[in-house]
């Protein structure tokens, strides 16, 4: 009975072989491109578009295809993902606290300005 | 991140619509995660946990950049290696990338076959992901000798801004303590996958559970986690 039921979840997760193939040579070739990103030295606003692209896209086939979020139950990918908005407020802030920081070291600190 | 397992997600479960089911699991009076597992749900809880502690430490990391009037040094050139006569920019992290990644690809063909109940198959990618995962360690432990020997400490370096030491043993050496203990780890499922405790449903040690295959997933879910994080440390480390 246990066994049934364990054998029934197990095909949950069954995907072919071929997926992860695919996944994988994916994830090779965003690798080589976010490090062409560095070996070419891009600069600015394209530089780090690149670089935040090539991340979000890998982020997202690690975790929609190896850790099978795509194929979990809707509430667990929920109660993951949503408390992670949490990072994306804390970054803002941060982002406003540096800029402040930085301004008074200029203001007051800087040695030779 | 979001978005892309959102938006397959949404094709692929026509059936459940969206927040409504929802809304139906987390209030039926039963367990919240349907078709999910304690322990698969304990190790998604755990990794949203460590997933916010080394989000402190990347935060932290551009709080420090971002509000020193110091230059911050060129990771580029760092972490350059000269090869044969010739400087390749960000080679070695470059070389772990692709390693981590290999080892997350032979962990993700590993569960697959656990589910397929092919126990030498399972245990020998198994193996090849704790090797891969080691040598990632070992070029970890060759990088921090380098840097050490040129002169980075936490509390300064020869090029920049002395929060770079800091910020690089700290964050680095998380991951790394990471990804050691999933070395640990994948070793001691292989063992058990080889010996056939999966099989024969044997208890655990600690657990006194009946073994099931699940234990591979979970397994690869934590070590999917260590690859993952190392995308953003390459991106925001290494890259930026």
């Amino acid at each position: 009975m246990a066994q049934a039921a364990a054998h029934s979840q197990a095909k949950g997760q069954q995907h072919p072989i071929r997926l992860y193939l695919v996944v994988w040579a994916w994830l090779f070739i965003l690798s080589a491109c976010s490090y062409l990103v560095d070996y070419y030295q891009l600069e600015g606003i394209l530089r780090y578009s690149l670089i935040l692209l090539f991340m979000m896209l890998k982020a997202g086939l690690i975790v929609a295809v190896f850790m099978h979020m795509a194929w979990e139950r809707l509430s667990l990918v929920y109660a993951i993902l949503v408390p992670m908005s949490a990072v994306f407020v804390f970054v803002a802030i941060m982002v406003l606290e540096s800029d402040y920081t930085l301004l008074s070291r200029l203001t007051f600190f800087a040695p030779d300005i | 991140m979001a978005e892309q397992a959102f938006s397959s997600l949404e094709t692929d479960r026509a059936d459940s619509s969206g927040l409504r089911s929802i809304a139906a699991d987390f209030s039926s009076d039963r367990t919240a995660f349907r078709n999910v597992s304690w322990g698969k749900a304990m190790m998604w809880i755990f990794l949203l946990s460590d997933t916010f502690v080394f989000s402190s430490f990347l935060i932290a990391y551009m709080t420090a950049r971002m509000s020193t009037t110091v230059p911050w040094p060129n990771a580029s050139e760092v972490f350059a290696l000269t090869i044969g006569g010739v400087t390749l920019p960000l080679i070695l992290i470059a070389i772990m990338t692709f390693v981590l990644i290999s080892s997350s690809g032979t962990m993700a063909m590993a569960v697959n076959f656990a589910y397929r109940r092919e126990r030498r198959k399972t245990a020998a990618l198994m193996l090849a992901t704790a090797l891969l995962g080691a040598s990632f360690v070992g070029m970890q432990a060759f990088e921090w000798t380098k840097l050490i020997h040129e002169g980075v400490r936490p509390w300064g370096n020869p090029w920049g801004a002395a929060q770079f030491g800091s910020t690089f043993f700290m964050i680095t050496g998380f991951h790394g303590t990471h990804v050691t203990f999933g070395v640990i780890f994948l070793l001691i499922i292989a063992r058990k996958v080889w010996r056939g405790d999966f099989d024969q449903e044997r208890r655990g040690f600690f657990t006194s559970r009946k073994g099931r295959y699940e234990a591979v997933e979970i397994m690869g879910l934590y070590w999917h986690f260590v690859d993952l994080v190392w995308v953003f440390i390459f991106a925001f480390f290494y890259l930026w």
